[in-house]
This record gives C-alpha cells, sequence and structure tokens, in this order.
C-alpha cells in the first residue's frame, strides 16, 4: 500500500490527470468477494491506497471504501468492472470534496518522554490526540482526520522516539447520497414474476453457511 | 483414505438414512436443470459424486475424457452448438487445476459453464491435504461467480444460482467447490426449484429508449453505415432480428471470428470478416464508413488494430449486453444497452428503409480486389503444394454449408473462418479471445454432442492437434462420428509467419515434427488416410464425409504459405496487406 501524503487541498488534479478518487462499494457479505474486488486493481497494475471493509447502513449489506489515484477514465472502467461482479450492487466514485472522509492513526510513545516534555504534551494537544492507553513503559495516542494531519503528527513525534504508528484505511460517506436503502429495494423490485418461485435457500445463505 | 476420513464418512452417512446425500442431490439438481450429458474425469475428492453418477445410466450421459483441459473444451464445444450450459467434473487439486486454461478461454468467450470440483474435507481446508489446491481462489479471474460448499444444505441453492448465473447476462463458466464431507453428507433435499433473480445481480441492463432514438436518427442520416457484429447476436439468440435490421436499412454487416455464422455466408449484406485476418474491404471500409454500428461485439485489438486510427472519422453506435463494454476500448458515440433480442426490434421500427446501393458497391470493388490479389491463388494454386486455402474451399462444396466447423487456434484458424460457408447459426465454434491451441479436438467432441444430427468437422493444424490428442481416446470409446481434418506444414504456422515477415526468418522453434498421424488414428481404430496431391483431395473429403464413424484425414500443404490479407500488429485497419 501506498502511503505518500497527499496534497493539502481537496480535490487537486496532477499533471498527469491522476487524482484521489474513494470508490463506495455496497455487495453481498459473500467470502471471496474482497479478492474478486482487489484483483481488478492488481490485473491492471494499479495500487490500492486505502482500502475499508465494513457494514452499510443496510443490514446484511457489505460496504468497500477503496482510496486510488488514478485518472477519472480509469477509475470509471474500474467500477464498471466491480459493478459487473455477481455479488456487488452498486459501486460510485467520488472526488474528495463530493465526500466526508476521516482516517484513524494510533502512536505509541515513550510514557518517560510525555511524562518528562511538557512540549510533547502540548503537542498532542494541539492535535486534539486522546490517550487510548497508559502502561509503565509506553502510551498510546489516537488522533482521527485526513492523512496530511495524521502525518504531522508523525513527524512532530519523531524527535521524541516514536515507537509504533499505525493509521487505517479511509472511511468516507458521500455528500449526496441519500443512503442504500432506497437502492436496495430498487434493486429487489426486480423481483421475479408471478411464474417465477424464489429459492427458498437463496435469502438464507448467511445461515446456511458453516466452515 | 485414511481412518479420520472413513470415520467422518460413516458419521455423515448414517445420520439419517431418509435424507439424500449432497452427491444424488447434485444429480437432481443437474436432471431439473434438463442436463443430460456431463463432461469429466474422476479422482478421489470427487469419487462420492461419481459414485452417486452410477446409479443414473440412463438419465446422465457422462463422457470420459482423457485429461480434465479436455473435458472442459468439450462442454464449452457443447455449449456452443447447443446453446445449452456445458457442465464439467474434475476432482480437486490438478484435476482443478487442469481445468483453468478452459475457464480462461470460456470466460473471454462468454460461454456458459458450470464446473464442479471435488475438493478435500472440509476439516482439512488449509492443511496442504493430499491433492488440496486453492481452486476457488486459483479460478477467481477467470469465472463469472465461484463458490465454495462446505455443508450439503448449500448445494440446491448454490447449483440453482450457478446455473442462473451461467446462462444469462452475457453468459460465462462458474465454477462451484465442494468438499468431499458435503457430497457424502445427507440432508433434508426438499426438492428443487431453479431461479431466475439474484439481488446483486443485474444480467440486462434497463434498455433506454431514449438512447436508441439517437440511434436510430444517426443511421437514417448515415450515407455509409456499417455494421460489425459479434456473438452477442448468437448467444442473444436474435439471429432473426438482427437479419431484420441490416435488411431495413440496406446496412453491410461484418463479423468477428465468434460472430461468424449468425448471418448467413451467402447473404448479400455479408460482406466478411473483421480484423487481423479478416478480409480487405470491411477493414479497410472500418475507416471510411460515418456510422459505424457495432453489435454484440467487444472490439478486440485483433479486431480494431491501432486503436487511436480507428474508426476515428465515424459516429460509433456501441449495443451490448454488458456495461462495463460500453467505452472500454472504443469511445462511443451512442450507447445501446441491453440484450440486441430486445434492443435490435426497437431499433429496426426506427429506422428508415434504405438500399445505400453505392457504399455496398464500395465493399464489392475491394472484394474483387482481394479476391484477384489473394483468393484465386490461395483457392487454385498454381504449385505442386496443397494450401488450406483449397481444402477448405472443397470441403464447403461438399458440405454445402450445413456442416459445423470446429477450428484449433493458427493459420488453418483464419482460413477455416474466413472461407468457411455457413447457412446456418452455432454452426463455427473456435476459441477467439484465449486463442487456446489445443482446443480444436475436445471442443469437437462437444460439438458433436451438443448437435448430434450435424456433420462435425474438426479442422486442426499439426501443432495444435498435438497439444490434446489424447482425447482420440474419447472418440473411440464413446463411438463419436467426428471428421477431423489436419491440416500439416511441418510449422507452427503462424508463428512462423511473423518470424518470416517481422524477424528475418529467424525461425526459433517453429519446425515441429509430428508422428504419423494416420498410424496413431489406427491406434484407436480410427481410419483415415494421408493426402498430399490435388487430385486425391476431393476423393478423400467425401470419404471423410461419406464414412460412418470417426475419420482422420491428413492433408499435406505448403510448408510456409502464408496468411493474407493481413494487418500487421501496431497498424491501423486501413493498413491491411493483401501480401
Amino acid at each position: 500500500m501506498n502511503s505518500k501524503p497527499t496534497n493539502m487541498s481537496n480535490s487537486s488534479i496532477a499533471a498527469s490527470g491522476k487524482q484521489e478518487y474513494t470508490i463506495t462499494v455496497y455487495s453481498e457479505d459473500q467470502i471471496g468477494i474482497l479478492n474478486r474486488i482487489s484483483i481488478i486493481f492488481s490485473r491492471r497494475k494499479i495500487n490500492i491506497q486505502t482500502l475499508n471493509t465494513s457494514p452499510s447502513e443496510v443490514p446484511g449489506i457489505h460496504r468497500f471504501n477503496i482510496v486510488i489515484d488514478e485518472t477519472e477514465e480509469v477509475i470509471k472502467k474500474l467500477v464498471r468492472q466491480i459493478e459487473k461482479q455477481v455479488d456487488v450492487l452498486k459501486a460510485y466514485y467520488n472526488t474528495n470534496d463530493e465526500i466526508i472522509w476521516q482516517e484513524m492513526a494510533l502512536y505509541k510513545v515513550p510514557t518517560d518522554i510525555i511524562a518528562e516534555k511538557a512540549k510533547v504534551e502540548r503537542l498532542l494537544h494541539q492535535f486534539g490526540a486522546r490517550v487510548v492507553a497508559i502502561r509503565k513503559d509506553y502510551t498510546v495516542f489516537e488522533t482521527t482526520g485526513h492523512r496530511e494531519e495524521t502525518d504531522r503528527l508523525i513527524s512532530a513525534l519523531e524527535p521524541y522516539g516514536l515507537i509504533e504508528f499505525v493509521r487505517s484505511a479511509r472511511v468516507a460517506i458521500i455528500k449526496e447520497s441519500e443512503g442504500f436503502h432506497f437502492k436496495v429495494k430498487e434493486f429487489e423490485k426486480q423481483q421475479p414474476g408471478e411464474e417465477v418461485i424464489e429459492n427458498e435457500y437463496l435469502d438464507k445463505q448467511s445461515e446456511v453457511f458453516t466452515m | 483414505m485414511n481412518t479420520i476420513e472413513l470415520e467422518e464418512e460413516k458419521k455423515l452417512t448414517t445420520k439419517n438414512s431418509t435424507n439424500v446425500s449432497g452427491s444424488v442431490a447434485v444429480f437432481e439438481i443437474l436432471l431439473a436443470e434438463n442436463v443430460k450429458t456431463v463432461f469429466g474425469y474422476p479422482g478421489g475428492a470427487i469419487m462420492p459424486i461419481y459414485d452417486a453418477l452410477y446409479d443414473y445410466p440412463d438419465r446422465i450421459e457422462h463422457i470420459l475424457t482423457r485429461h480434465e483441459q479436455g473435458a472442459i473444451h468439450a462442454a464449452q464445444g457443447f455449449a456452443r452448438t447447443s446453446g445449452e450450459v456445458g457442465v464439467v467434473f474434475a476432482t480437486s487439486g490438478p484435476g482443478a487445476t487442469n481445468l483453468v486454461t478452459g475457464l480462461a478461454d470460456a470466460m473471454i468467450d462468454s460461454t456458459p459453464l458450470v464446473c464442479i470440483t471435488g475438493q478435500v474435507f472440509a476439516h482439512l481446508l488449509g492443511t496442504d491435504a493430499f491433492q488440496e489446491t486453492d481452486v476457488v481462489n486459483i479460478t477467481t479471474p477467470v469465472t463469472k461467480w465461484n463458490y465454495q460448499i462446505t455443508d450439503a444444505t448449500e448445494i440446491p441453492s448454490v447449483l440453482a444460482k450457478a446455473f442462473y448465473i451461467a446462462k444469462s447476462g452475457r453468459p460465462g463458466p462458474v465454477l462451484i467447490d465442494i468438499t468431499k464431507n458435503a457430497q457424502i453428507q445427507k440432508f433434508d433435499f426438499e426438492g428443487y426449484k431453479s431461479i431466475n433473480h439474484v439481488r446483486s445481480y443485474r444480467p440486462k441492463p434497463i434498455v433506454r429508449k431514449e438512447y436508441i432514438e439517437e440511434a436510430a436518427k444517426l443511421i437514417n442520416e448515415a450515407k455509409k453505415p456499417f455494421v460489425i457484429f459479434g456473438q452477442g447476436v448468437i448467444l442473444g439468440e436474435a439471429e432473426k432480428e438482427f437479419k431484420a435490421f441490416i435488411e431495413k436499412g440496406g446496412i453491410p454487416a461484418a463479423w468477428t471470428i465468434l460472430g461468424l455464422s449468425a448471418l448467413p455466408t451467402d447473404h448479400p449484406l455479408n460482406v466478411g470478416m473483421l480484423g487481423m485476418h479478416g478480409n480487405y474491404g470491411p477493414n479497410v471500409l472500418t475507416n471510411d464508413c460515418d456510422v459505424l454500428i457495432a453489435v454484440g461485439m467487444r472490439f478486440d485489438d485483433r479486431v480494431t488494430g491501432r486503436l487511436d486510427r480507428y474508426a476515428k472519422q465515424a459516429k460509433i453506435i456501441h449495443m451490448d449486453i454488458d456495461p462495463s463494454e460500453i467505452d472500454k476500448n472504443v469511445k462511443v458515440t451512442v450507447p445501446v444497452w441491453g440484450d440486441c433480442k430486445e434492443t435490435l426490434p426497437i431499433l429496426t421500427q426506427l429506422i428508415e428503409k434504405k438500399t445505400h446501393k453505392e457504399w455496398l458497391q464500395k465493399f464489392e470493388e475491394y472484394k474483387e480486389k482481394e479476391k484477384e490479389k489473394c483468393f484465386d491463388k490461395d483457392l487454385h494454386p498454381t504449385t505442386d503444394a496443397l494450401s488450406m486455402g483449397e481444402v477448405m474451399n472443397l470441403l464447403n462444396e461438399l458440405t454445402d454449408g450445413n456442416a459445423v466447423i470446429v477450428s484449433d487456434v493458427g493459420q488453418h484458424q483464419m482460413v477455416a473462418c474466413r472461407y468457411a460457408k455457413f447457412n446456418q447459426t452455432r454452426s463455427n465454434v473456435t476459441s477467439g479471445g484465449l486463442g487456446t491451441m489445443g482446443f480444436g479436438l475436445p471442443a469437437a467432441i462437444g460439438a458433436k454432442l451438443g448437435a448430434p444430427e450435424r456433420t462435425v468437422v474438426c479442422v486442426a493444424g499439426d501443432g495444435g492437434f498435438q497439444m490434446t490428442l489424447q482425447e482420440l481416446g474419447t472418440i473411440m470409446q464413446n463411438n463419436i462420428n467426428l471428421k477431423m481434418i489436419i491440416l500439416n506444414n511441418q510449422f507452427l504456422g503462424m508463428v512462423r509467419q511473423w518470424q518470416e515477415l517481422f524477424n528475418e526468418r529467424r525461425y526459433s522453434f517453429t519446425d515441429i515434427e509430428s508422428p504419423d498421424f494416420v498410424a496413431l488414428a489406427q491406434a484407436y481404430h480410427i481410419e483415415g488416410p494421408n493426402v498430399s496431391e490435388r487430385n486425391k483431395l476431393k476423393n478423400a473429403l467425401k470419404e471423410m464425409l461419406d464414412h460412418d464413424g470417426a475419420y482422420l484425414l491428413e492433408v499435406m500443404v505448403g510448408k510456409e504459405h502464408n496468411v493474407f490479407p493481413m494487418v500487421p500488429q501496431g497498424c491501423s485497419v486501413a493498413e491491411i496487406r493483401l501480401s
């Protein structure tokens, strides 16, 4: 995964025509769907910057957030390939100014340094960092925000002996979206006609599946 | 089988004797899906299914091939001629990995298949058990959908989905991996219902009439409209609708290699084949037409040649069932999403009746030039060596366009497709997208079983035939009345042609030796001669067609003949070479 810092502005287009896009995928909760989606990128030698999978606003439907640096033309094709997957209901792509997004970061720093240096304490205050755990030898802080914010705290903490750092994938909400509840109904509306009988097992897959 | 497996098996089978096993359920489902023919090869992890098959001798015809690749190619051939889903059985591990080439081929050529593979017991998954391989992940990129069943109760719902997904929308291969415990496990099988709806899956995009209206407007304004069509017409069973459309519009139509036979060869609007070894007129005039109407095709690079010089002057209408094909390779002026069986009649209704005489005349002119510069010497050579073209020409004459022709991959494939004469649809079976050498012979076995009333002729080269010639055993054991022609030029001809044209005749490993094919066929009790003289060719072909049973005819053809016309790689379609 690529971790190079991005530009400060919300939607900046590089000279190559590439910019950050957030892809939102609604899928059935099936084993293997992550692989089906990720190989769409790896087959085309496209790096995934961040990837998050989580439940969505609709029970039983999974939501992926994938961040990619590409041109719109490529993104469009990728999104169509994702949507083509049998277990995918819908895929959207958005530029940064069309979404609200956050990433969470955890920082582990030596406890004695924080205890000794008021500067570090101020720094953490300034960045709105929250203490998650305090141990004799280390303390874990958490911040949530955009990439550049969490990045800045790393560089600020580095001189004081940052022991460990980890950042989550981006999670994003689409500003314009009215949610997927309505869309799901639309998908379910494509119900078979009278002559067709629903398979009784189909909607019970999660109950049926055992490993 | 070790003792743990035996115990496991005992535990599973004694659970409830009134219930059926997963394996029996598989066959009940196949019968409900109207599957009568299965291609496969047994092995350890699929033994319970084969054991259940033993009780279905009259209802399920199982064709034992000599290799799993043969089984899947045969299923492809079966699907292509019959229009039904091809079904394959293979065991875990090597059995399943041997299917991969066929899956990739079926994926790129949109062939409906349901492949059932055995898998080790669920409790052994991930332990590197004997013949365990991660089949679902290996086959993910080459299947439309795949799934692993570890519990017998899943079998009805998953197989219902498998058949529906394989054949609906843009068809494709589906693989279902069933662990051995699920095959043995008894469960309450409450009957089977096929489905035609999966929530997350939309096989057909919604037809948008406003786009069809826009397309009709472009066609009505066009002076030089040109239709290019692919397998979508055949898969959509829209041959009639397609014919009505081009006839009303008076629009010349050219085909991709997989679109071949959707329109009869002698139809006055059929102007020939597109692409790298297609016909002269259709290629050159692609860059001259004003409206290009693509129906059920995907603008493969072998069809378009150099993309930045492809039909730049034309407005492009693309009709396809798969929305991801729109704008994928060629930027489209008007997209028409949908099944062409539904969209074509609407479009036909909206277009004006026209003839475009002058424009059609242009195709005729190019055809004349092509005939003079290429085909005359190809079809009526003056040298001693036989040409592939004259063999195909005679075959056409004798079958009168009623045979199914299954070709392998290479020079002979281009010749077979370009000269083949067809009166009816689903007559051409070939590996188009993947170009799988070795496809021909096993696919022809399946093609014959899919169209038992028709004459099926397999045309292969000496190279490709050797890749899957073990399937002669399948022909022998199942008495398959298949006609085989090997066009032997003692070279891997297509690569040799490129080496001649682009690598200064550096024939790097294209010089290939063959066994005595006649003797080899005899070993399998298959008759047939070797022919190298012109005066014996026609009789030999006649004898082959009249022979009751399988027949192999080896024809020695010119060693260094080239296939022309040709659009060299990296050139535009207008830069097609005649020599």
